[in-house]
């Protein structure tokens, strides 16, 4: 194992991966925005360093200011978090050429997956199956059009490199899809500078649901179970569980021995997430695309296999075995839930930055929560609105759901606007009690 | 005369009016972004800029008058 790491990132990961750190002996360094000085993940770190002003690109997007900090701080190695610089290629490779470990794929297997449209046709060639959409970057209205007819409307418009949601919409006919399109290519451009576009058959009734791999240092790809991501505002994630209450026996086996070849075509190292779409009334599913990187959503794998995810990331990068036996893999036991607690109202989901007066945590058998915040904290408007995730493991679905309730109930926060009054709707909800939900689900509550 | 108020803290990305433009119901006079959120601020009535308050790049406060419409 590693002596160093250094955190290239804020908040709830942040503080995350210090965990980690610290349980393992490896010493941690933290980088900070002046706008964070104040947030936990900086104490808790061993050695912490500021790396500029508050907006992203002069701090946490700035590598040389990140890499200046890993060589003054001597950092063996660098964890990217998600987000940020964590699918930057350009700085992977530059972390290993300055001689740190970087912990996370190669650039190369990023940038084969980073473009939607190569990993698409990367991943079709390799018998994974994809959605029908375009081959090649759409760069015109007259493209885009005839691309839409061969299709089918409606199709889903969306940036090649892009993610988050950014930039991504439904259209239905030609008319909406002039609109979209023209959309579509200035977020692109501004949010991602590649204009390129990906048309793609969109899926009415649709749940996201992705599975976890993880690369061995020895080139051998496990999949360890899916998550079911399909609450969703916005295009954006808002709760996640696992196992997905859609996925039967016989469509897991298919789509962990999917995601296992999905790796292997990349020769693919560390942690991954394989992104499918379910469509829900024909019961296939389709790549969508891979995140080369650690996700948000990953402590529900880790409720249920029992493993930790950044242990095994940290492992994996010093060239060591996984925790576990990789010919056979831990079982999952139960099921667990995943709440993005947001800074933001309840009702519109419109960001609420402010500080925090008022900050409880709930406690208990089976409740973890990742929060970047204390009391005391300023959320500033400066990233984005996720102040902490509230984890319920329990022995089945529906005694983590009256977990989660108790939990949601117990958690205090007072000072910015937050969303745990929606998540009391959500887990009242008769559509998520069933378990039969799409990614629909918050506009049929807000309908 | 109606005002313009931000509805929460955020960074002014876009002003896309000045004082003597005339504006809808439901026109866009500014693009504030928070929490790597676009949040276009609406007119809510017909008029005239009265004033604009605010200028690109400038982080604003809830509550902030932003502009004024008569």
């Amino acid at each position: 194992m590693f002596e160093s790491v250094l955190v290239a990132n804020r908040g709830e990961i942040a503080r995350r991966v210090i965990r980690t750190a610290s349980r393992l002996g490896v010493r941690s360094i933290a980088v900070y925005s002046e706008a964070d000085a104040e947030l936990p993940f900086v104490a808790e770190a061993q050695e912490a360093i500021c790396i500029g002003p508050a907006a992203p690109a002069e701090s946490y997007l700035n590598t040389e200011a990140v890499l200046a900090a890993a060589a003054k701080s001597e950092a063996q190695a660098i964890h990217p978090g998600y987000g940020f610089l964590s699918e930057n290629a350009d700085f992977a490779d530059s972390v290993a050429e300055r001689g740190h470990v970087w912990v996370g794929p190669s650039g190369e297997a990023m940038r084969e997956m980073g473009d939607k449209i190569a990993a698409r046709n990367r991943m079709s060639a390799a018998g994974v199956p994809v959605a029908p959409g375009t081959t090649e970057p759409v760069d015109t209205i007259e493209a885009a059009t005839a691309e839409a007819e061969k299709i089918g409307y409606p199709v889903m418009v969306k940036a090649s490199a892009g993610g988050g949601g950014i930039g991504m919409s439904a259209a239905h006919d030609a008319d909406e899809l002039a609109k979209v399109f023209e959309t579509a290519r200035t977020r692109a451009e501004r949010f991602f500078a590649n204009p390129a576009i990906l048309l793609e058959k969109f899926v009415p009734s649709a749940r996201h649901i992705e599975v976890q791999i993880l690369g061995l240092a020895d080139g051998t790809v496990v999949a360890l179970g899916e998550r079911d991501c399909s609450v969703q505002r916005r295009h954006q994630k808002v709760a996640e569980e696992s196992p997905s209450p859609a996925v039967t026996p016989q469509l897991r086996e298919e789509i962990m021995a999917a995601a296992v070849r999905a790796g292997e075509a990349v020769g693919y190292r560390n942690a991954g997430t394989v992104e499918m779409l379910f469509d829900t009334s024909s019961g296939e599913a389709w790549f969508l695309e891979m995140n080369t990187r650690l996700q948000v959503e990953h402590p529900v794998t880790e409720a249920i296999f029992g493993i930790d995810l950044v242990e095994e990331q940290f492992r994996i990068a010093a060239g060591l075995a996984p925790t576990f036996d990789p010919t056979n893999l831990p079982i999952p036991n139960g099921h667990a839930l995943e709440l993005r607690i947001y800074a933001e109202d309840p009702k519109r989901f419109l960001p609420g930055p402010g500080t925090i007066t008022t900050w409880n945590e709930p406690t208990g058998a089976g409740i973890r929560v990742d929060s970047g915040y204390v009391q005391g904290n300023v959320v500033t408007p400066f990233y984005d609105p996720l102040l902490a995730k509230l984890i319920v493991h329990g022995d089945d679905r529906d005694d983590a759901i009256a977990r989660a309730r108790t939990a949601v109930a117990e958690f205090t926060i007072v000072g910015p606007k937050n969303n745990l009054p929606f998540f009391t709707e959500l887990l009242d909800n008769p559509e998520f009690t069933a378990g039969e939900y799409d990614t629909g689900i918050i506009a049929r509550m807000r309908a | 005369m109606a005002e313009v108020r931000a509805e929460m803290t955020a960074n002014v990305w876009k002003v896309l009016v000045a004082a003597g433009d005339v504006v809808a119901d439901g026109d866009t006079l500014v693009i504030l972004e928070s929490m790597k959120m676009e949040i276009p601020v609406v007119a809510e009535e017909d008029g005239t800029i009265i004033e604009v308050l605010v200028n690109e790049g400038d982080t604003i406060n809830e509550d902030e008058l932003i502009a004024t419409i008569g």
